[in-house]
C-alpha cells in the first residue's frame, strides 16, 4: 500500500533548542496511526509542520508523493480546542473548511449532523452546546473539509472520562464509514491502542521516533479490549518504550 | 425590568433635590435655575430651539458617519497593510493630544466658515475610539482559530472577512458608542467657532446674555441627544452581535 502522507528526515529547532529530530513517518491511505508521545515533546508542532505553519529545517513532507512542505491548507485539522467561531450556527460552523477551499454541500452537513446526534442542532450557537458536542461538531467540520488526511490534535484531552470514551467509540464509527486517513496526536496511551491502526511513539525533547507498534486488535472493536489482558501486554509495551523516551532528556 | 427604570428613578429624585434645594435656598435663577424654570424656558423657546437642535443633530450625524467611516478605514489600513502600523500608530495618539479648542480656530483660518472645518473637527474627536478599538479587535482574535484558518488553507482576505472581522465586532461597537456620544460634543464646540445656527451657537448666546435657563435647556439637549445616538447604536449592536446576547441571558 502506497503512503498517502509521509514525513522524511523532517528536523527542526527554534534557536537553540532542537524541537525534532529526523522524524520518518507515514500514514498510509484509510489507516488511523496515532503519534503517542509525552507532554511538551513537540506533538503540535509536528502539526503545524504538516499544516505548512512552520518550515522544517531539514527534510520534507509528502501528500500523495507530492512535495507539500511548507504549504498550507493540504489537510484537515482539528485542534485541541474545538474552535468553533461563536458567530456562526453549528450548521454555518461545519461547512467552514469547504467555505475556505471547497465547494459548499449544505445538505450533506446536514446529513452529517443528523449521524452525529446533533440534529435539532444545526441553528444552535457553539455557546449552548456540552463540550462533547462541540468536539463532534468540530470533527464533522473536518470530516467535510475537501482534503483527505485529517490530523486531529488530543481532541479528547479536555473532556471527562466517560464523555472521552462515548467520543472515541463514536469517532470509530465514523471513520469506519467514511474510511478517511487520520493522523492522531495523543499522550494517551489506551486512547492510542484503543483507537488506532499503528502507534508512533515519539521521545521527549528532541522529538524522535522511538518506536512503532502495530496494534493487533481487530475492528470492529469495542471499549471491553480495554480490559483484556492481551490489551494490558501491549499498553505495557509501550508504556515502557514511552517511559524510556521520557528518560532521555 | 427594575433595573432598566433604576436610572430613571435616580433621575427623578435627582431633579427633585435640585428643585427642592433652590426653592429652600433661594438660588437666583441667572446662578442656577430649577429644574422647572429650565423646563419651562425649553417649552417657551422650543419654536426657535428645535432649529437649532434639528441642526445639531444632523452635524453630529454626518460628523459620526465621516469620523467612523475614518476610523475604520484607518484601523482596516494599519491592521492590512505590513509595516504600516508601527510608523503611523503614534500619530494617531498624537492626533488626540491636541486640544481641540486649539486646533478649531485654526481649521476656521484654514476651511472658512462651512460644514468642512466643523465636520474636521467632529471626525477628529470620533475616528479616534473607533482605530484603537478596531484594531485591538483585529489584534485579539484568537489565536487558535487564526490557525485553524491558516492551516485549513484560509487567504488572507478570507482569514480577514471571516475571522477578523466578526471577532472583532464587538470591540468596534464599543468604539463606535464612544465615538457617538462625543460626536455631539465634537459638534457642539464646532459650532462656537462660528456658525449661524446650533446648539453651541444657542448655547454660547444664552450664556452672554445670562439666560442660565437656556444654557441649561442646551446642555440637556445634548444630553438627551447623545443618549439617542448611544441607544441607536445599542439597537445595531444586538442586532449585529446576536450571538453574544444570548450568552449573557
Amino acid at each position: 500500500m502506497m503512503a498517502q502522507l509521509e514525513l522524511q528526515n523532517v528536523s527542526l529547532s527554534f534557536g537553540e533548542k532542537q524541537i525534532l529530530d529526523s522524524v520518518n513517518l507515514h500514514v498510509n491511505q484509510g489507516e488511523f496511526v496515532t503519534i503517542l508521545g509525552p507532554s511538551g515533546s513537540g506533538k503540535s508542532t509536528l502539526f503545524h509542520l504538516i499544516g505548512g505553519l512552520l518550515q522544517p529545517e531539514k527534510g520534507s513532507i509528502l501528500l500523495d508523493q507530492n512535495k507539500i512542505t511548507g504549504e498550507r491548507g493540504h489537510i484537515s485539522y482539528m485542534p485541541q480546542s474545538a474552535s468553533l467561531l461563536p458567530w456562526r450556527t453549528v450548521l454555518q460552523n461545519v461547512i467552514l473548511g469547504q467555505e475556505l477551499t471547497g465547494v459548499k454541500d449544505t445538505a450533506a452537513a446536514r446529513q452529517m449532523l443528523q449521524k452525529a446526534g446533533l440534529a435539532g442542532y444545526e441553528n444552535a450557537y457553539p455557546h449552548e452546546l456540552s463540550g462533547g458536542m462541540k468536539q463532534r461538531a468540530a470533527f464533522i467540520r473536518a470530516l467535510l473539509s475537501p482534503q483527505s488526511v485529517i490530523c486531529l490534535d488530543e481532541p479528547f484531552s479536555a473532556l471527562d472520562e466517560l464523555t472521552r470514551l462515548e467520543m472515541q467509540k463514536w469517532l470509530l464509527s465514523i471513520w469506519q464509514e467514511h474510511q478517511k486517513t487520520i493522523l492522531f496526536v495523543t499522550h494517551n496511551i489506551d486512547e492510542a491502542l484503543f483507537l488506532s491502526d499503528r502507534i508512533v511513539v515519539l521521545s521527549q525533547k528532541p522529538a524522535r521516533v522511538l518506536r512503532e507498534f502495530e496494534v493487533p486488535f481487530p475492528r470492529p472493536r469495542s471499549e471491553e479490549i480495554l480490559l483484556t489482558p492481551e490489551f494490558l501486554e501491549v499498553k505495557k509495551e509501550v508504556y515502557y518504550t514511552l517511559k524510556q523516551g521520557a528518560s532521555m532528556s | 425590568m427594575k433595573k432598566r427604570w433604576s436610572a430613571i428613578w435616580l433621575l427623578l429624585f435627582i431633579l427633585i433635590g435640585w428643585e427642592a434645594a433652590g426653592r429652600w435656598m433661594e438660588v437666583p435663577a441667572w446662578l442656577l435655575p430649577s429644574p422647572l424654570k429650565i423646563f419651562q424656558a425649553g417649552i417657551e423657546d422650543w419654536t426657535r430651539f428645535y432649529l437649532h437642535l434639528l441642526s445639531t443633530a444632523s452635524l453630529s450625524l454626518g460628523g459620526f458617519l465621516t469620523g467612523a467611516a475614518a476610523g475604520l478605514l484607518a484601523a482596516v489600513l494599519l491592521h492590512r497593510v505590513p509595516g504600516l502600523r508601527h510608523p503611523l500608530y503614534p500619530f494617531i495618539i498624537l492626533s488626540q493630544n491636541v486640544p481641540v479648542i486649539v486646533l478649531a480656530p485654526l481649521l476656521v483660518i484654514w476651511f472658512g466658515f462651512g460644514l468642512l472645518p466643523k465636520v474636521i473637527v467632529i471626525t477628529l474627536v470620533c475616528f479616534f475610539p473607533v482605530t484603537i478599538a478596531a484594531l485591538d479587535g483585529f489584534k485579539q482574535t484568537d489565536r487558535d482559530l487564526v490557525h485553524y484558518f491558516t492551516m485549513s488553507g484560509a487567504s488572507k482576505k478570507q482569514l480577514f472577512w471571516k475571522l477578523e472581522v466578526p471577532h472583532s465586532l464587538p470591540s468596534i461597537f464599543s468604539g463606535l458608542k464612544i465615538a457617538a456620544t462625543y460626536s455631539v460634543m465634537g459638534a457642539v464646540i464646532s459650532e462656537w467657532l462660528g456658525s449661524k445656527q446650533g446648539i453651541g451657537v444657542y448655547m454660547t448666546l444664552a450664556s452672554s446674555s445670562f439666560r442660565t435657563d437656556r444654557v441649561f435647556v442646551a446642555i440637556f439637549a445634548i444630553m438627551l441627544l447623545s443618549l439617542l445616538f448611544f441607544f441607536v447604536i445599542v439597537l445595531l449592536e444586538r442586532y449585529f452581535v446576536r450571538y453574544q446576547r444570548k450568552e449573557l441571558r
